[in-house]
């Protein structure tokens, strides 16, 4: 009785971590299903053949494809454009800082299907056609809010005298920017871009209203809900999931080696930097 | 290490000033530390040391007032381009690069190609060589502080800046790197700047002490002649402790001034009167003072300072005994005493009799009061202690 | 929210950041913000004129430039009770997941110990596999022969007889989506107490309930202010959850939304719609702010 008191909290922890696994164990476990009709709900059969034949459904792999390339170029230009955007709100002083501040702000507080919405309003008025680059305009849009808190973050907490100690060692404010300053602020712009991808390849909601035909990764699954999904988005996805944690937990391992000496951010530092925006 | 391409030069400071706003960080400066030496600036938190330094290294634009080094004028001259080079309070060593390269940076940014054998040299010089290749995170502070003080050394700088740079080492190993910082100063003959806040630091490491505060210096000098000879309250209460007691100067006896207070005269050397007006204090360090029981009041000295009280605390330490005495005017004193006499030491309640020689006796000017430069938190904690004794043995 | 801790050093702090006023800030500035600009704030112009256009006559699904402020009061009329139903799910998923998370959150901030950072991956590692197959693989968990259901069924728990297609799925699984957003921000926030004025208040005669209570809790509240409104507001405009998870008669605005537009093609009804949603979840964002008196989250 006294050792459940003691460990309870513990114990509801654990519970709440398998309860957030439940959902990807049975991704993967159906990804070795071979189902017995269209659906892939139930398991039946323990089959290898969404694995060996991973684009065997016409479709699946140039989604794929199609959200690899779309989530490449976004999460590429939204990291240039919300660093540089961090970059000025912490180290220059100009009017109109609190517009900006809502401007980037308010991205992250409207609902997914309102973006969608009224970009893809804007683009009828301007009777813009629909495809990669519209689903890029707004993947660009709604990524560069999350890499501004991430860098802007990182920016902040670096701590100043190391810029002053590099000034005091001769170098020039360009050298001071590239050998201590980027190096410094590296990690952070590399988990905001990372953040980004998963952001993009993972979106549905705004690509589905910008799309028009283009067919990405997550505009596939929707589709293919109606009618049962392949068991090869199950591999996919099984395949992506595992990748992005051996990614996470081989720049955590890194960093457990470098010993905080880089004050690393957190696995996900723009959902806790959130919050902590000023 | 001392053979530099030029010889080390004076650093001037003239007319030096810094205001944030309508503050003035640091107020009309004028100084000359002369080459090769180590010069310490102590003051309290606030006091201008650190913006003075600043200023010095290139990382604050003075308001007015220039710095010379030599007859250089350096004023002007931006951070990375001054011959100036400092050690950061807590070091801000760079945590992406390894020792070796931190010690490198700046020859590396002046554009020398190979700085294998100045860096290990100068990795010899602090003892860290074995080291070379761990990053900073991987050292403890005594080791990180010993890499700051490589890294700007190695740049073979004019002046060599330290900012609190034992502020965030134990008492023990602070003591090793004062003594460690000197044989490094004495060895390589740079001039140092140290800036600190703590008052025995100053006196231990450096040969010239500035004692700062309000943004202007208060006394300089050898840190043994500012202790026995303080100009001012607020040095005889910053550096060291001492007893001041609040007087007036009414006369003079051969060379000697009269102070006399709360019914007590004390004669005072004119030559340690600094007091220009009539109100004076009359100050005396707590271990120049002898205590005397009652009864052997006709053992004091005739020509000395004396007065009576009344123990009310002691405190036995090992190499001395501190002994509060309450005079008559209801002021503790502080007296110490070397542990060298066997036998009886007062106790409290004993009535007893101080007495100094007016050779240690100094005057200084009153109109400001006894208690400028004590730490406010101490007067704070005086006053609250008292409150709180009445409070608890009133109930 | 700055707590005085004792046995803190009084270092002082490093100097503040000198920032300066050239132009290079503003070209720094510039593109980001002018992208953000151009695909953010003026497609909320547009959509406010696409929500008071009005139908040309004789000709269905053509619309021309209007100031047809009736589109909102019929909308509303219409659409009232999916309003209704967005903000009681997305309320009760976010009442839900400030339950199930701060346990964990309290045991990763306080307990965990060296599982910290691993514990941390945990909680986001859920988010890399697919957003719709993980909403998906809740039509397995809850299916009509799974365990849940039977097991609510016996208990006599379930009015319909099944869990799958009906609103407990669709809260269900919002609940489980938004839930690290909820988990992290509390986090962030409990790992900022020193744990030893949980101490201090045990010291001073707080039992544990109460120490939660007076110390724990109140400073934990940026994390809650923060945590609940990441998981109301894509919660309350979610549609997924109710496509794949609910009935028709499960449908939250977002469904509303989204077939207007993109199959109805009644874009004024659609947007008006969508500019509601909007200014009803700031204005709710704004006053809970102020109430719960952490004005410095936006």
């Amino acid at each position: 009785m006294r050792w459940l008191r003691k460990n309870i909290i513990g114990i509801i922890a654990i519970l709440v971590l398998i309860y957030l696994f439940i959902p990807i164990a049975i991704i993967i476990v159906l990804s070795f299903n071979k189902p017995e009709g269209k659906f892939n709900i139930s398991w039946n059969e323990f089959s290898l053949d969404a694995w060996t034949n991973l684009c065997g459904v016409p479709g699946v792999c140039s989604s794929f494809v199609t959200s690899i390339q779309i989530g490449l170029v976004s999460t590429l230009i939204a990291t240039l454009l919300g660093s540089m955007i961090a970059f000025g709100l912490v180290r220059y002083r100009f009017r109109g800082r609190s517009t900006t501040n809502l401007l980037i702000f308010l991205p992250m507080a409207t609902p997914e299907v309102v973006m969608g919405a009224s970009l893809l309003a804007l683009f009828l008025n301007l009777r813009f056609p629909l495809g990669m680059g519209t689903v890029m305009v707004a993947h660009i849009m709604f990524i560069i809010s999350f890499v501004v808190v991430t860098v802007k973050a990182r920016l902040q907490g670096l701590d100043p005298r190391l810029e002053e100690a590099a000034r005091d060692l001769y170098a020039s404010p360009r050298a001071t920017f590239r050998y201590v300053t980027f190096p410094l602020v590296l990690p952070g712009i590399l988990g905001a871009a990372l953040l980004g991808f998963s952001l993009s390849f993972d979106d549905f909601i705004i690509s589905f209203f910008n799309a028009g035909t283009l067919v990405t990764f997550p505009i596939f699954i929707w589709g293919a809900a109606q009618r049962g999904i392949p068991v090869q988005v199950n591999a996919l996805a099984s395949l992506v999931f595992i990748i992005a944690l051996l990614i996470v937990l081989g720049a955590q391992y890194a960093n457990h080696r470098r010993r905080r000496a880089l004050e690393a951010p957190l696995p996900s530092p723009v959902l806790v930097d959130r919050m902590s925006r000023s | 290490m001392a053979d530099s391409a030029h010889p080390v030069e004076d650093l001037h400071l003239r007319n030096l000033t810094k205001r944030f706003g309508d503050h003035a960080a640091v107020d009309d400066l004028t100084l000359t530390i002369p080459a090769g030496s180590f010069f310490a600036l102590l003051g309290a938190s606030g006091c201008g040391k650190t913006t003075t330094l600043r200023m010095v290294a290139g990382l604050e634009d003075p308001t007015e007032g220039s710095i010379h080094i030599g007859d250089r004028d350096i004023t002007s001259l931006r951070a990375f381009e001054r011959p100036v080079n400092t050690v950061f309070q807590s070091y801000a060593l760079f945590p992406h690069l390894d020792i070796f390269e931190n010690v490198a940076f700046g020859l590396r940014r002046r554009g020398i190609k190979d700085v294998k054998p100045q860096v290990e040299q100068m990795l010899e010089l602090v003892e860290l060589s074995a080291l070379a290749r761990r990053k900073p995170t991987q050292l403890s502070g005594g080791q990180q502080q010993r890499v700051a003080v490589a890294r700007a050394l190695i740049n073979r700088p004019d002046v060599l800046l330290l900012d609190e740079p034992l502020g965030a080492l134990d008492l023990k190993l602070r003591r090793q790197m004062q003594i460690e910082l000197k044989r490094i100063q004495t060895e390589v003959g740079t001039t140092f700047v140290h800036v600190t806040h703590d008052q025995e630091e100053a006196m231990t490491m450096a040969d010239t002490v500035a004692v700062m505060n309000a943004g202007r210096i208060e006394q300089m000098g050898h840190p043994a002649d500012i202790y026995e000879l303080p100009r001012t309250v607020f040095v005889a209460n910053f550096l060291g402790q001492s007893n001041l007691i609040q007087g007036s100067a009414d006369g003079r006896s051969g060379d000697d001034v009269l102070i006399s207070a709360f019914g007590e005269t004390f004669r005072v050397p004119a030559s340690r009167t600094f007091a220009t007006g009539s109100s004076a204090v009359v100050g005396v360090r707590p271990e120049k003072m002898t205590i005397l029981d009652l009864v052997d009041a006709d053992k004091v000295p005739s020509d000395h300072n004396h007065l009576q009280g009344r123990v009310t605390d002691v405190s036995y330490t090992g190499v001395s005994t501190q002994y509060l005495v309450m005079t008559p005017w209801e002021q503790e004193l502080i007296v110490f005493e070397q542990n060298m006499i066997v036998g009886d030491r007062c106790e409290v309640g004993d009535e007893v009799v101080v007495h100094w020689s007016p050779q240690h006796t100094f005057g200084l000017d009153g109109t400001a009061g006894t208690t400028v430069g004590v730490d406010p938190e101490v007067l704070d904690l005086e006053a609250a202690s008292q409150a709180l004794i009445s409070d608890v043995s009133g109930s | 929210m700055v707590a005085v801790v004792p046995g803190t050093t009084g270092k002082a702090s490093p100097p503040a950041v000198t920032q300066r006023r050239s132009r290079t800030g503003y070209l720094l500035l510039f593109p980001g913000l002018a992208w953000l600009g151009v695909f953010f704030a003026i497609p909320f112009v547009t959509l406010f004129f696409t929500s008071l256009q009005q139908d040309v006559p004789g000709k269905s699904g053509k619309y021309t430039a209007g100031l047809q402020f009736s589109n909102y009061s019929e909308a509303l009329a219409e659409y009232w009770p999916q309003f209704l139903r967005s903000f009681i799910y997305a309320g009760i998923a976010t009442l839900l997941a400030l339950m199930i998370a701060y346990p964990l959150a309290y045991f990763i901030a306080f307990r965990a110990g060296r599982w910290r950072s691993l514990m941390l991956v945990l909680v986001i590692a859920p988010s890399f596999a697919s957003f719709l197959l993980r909403t998906y693989a809740w039509r397995t968990i809850l299916s009509d022969e799974g365990p849940i259901t039977s097991t609510l069924d016996a208990l006599h728990l379930l009015p319909d007889g099944r869990v799958l297609n009906t609103g407990i799925a669709v809260v269900a699984g919002l609940t489980y989506n938004f839930l690290p957003f909820m988990i992290l921000p509390l986090y962030a926030a409990l790992e900022k107490i020193d744990p030893r004025l949980i101490e201090a208040a045990s010291d001073l005669y707080a039992s544990p309930q109460t120490a939660f209570r007076k110390v724990t809790w109140p400073l934990s509240m940026p994390g809650v202010v923060a945590g609940t409104l990441l998981t109301f507001i894509p919660a309350a405009g979610d549609y997924i959850n109710a496509e794949l998870l609910g009935s028709t008669k499960d449908r939250m605005i977002g469904n509303v939304i989204q077939t207007n537009f993109i199959e109805f093609r009644d874009y004024p009804t659609a947007s008006a719609l969508s500019f509601v949603l909007m200014a009803a979840i700031l204005v709710l964002v704004f006053t809970y702010i102020r109430r719960a008196g952490t004005e410095d989250l936006v």
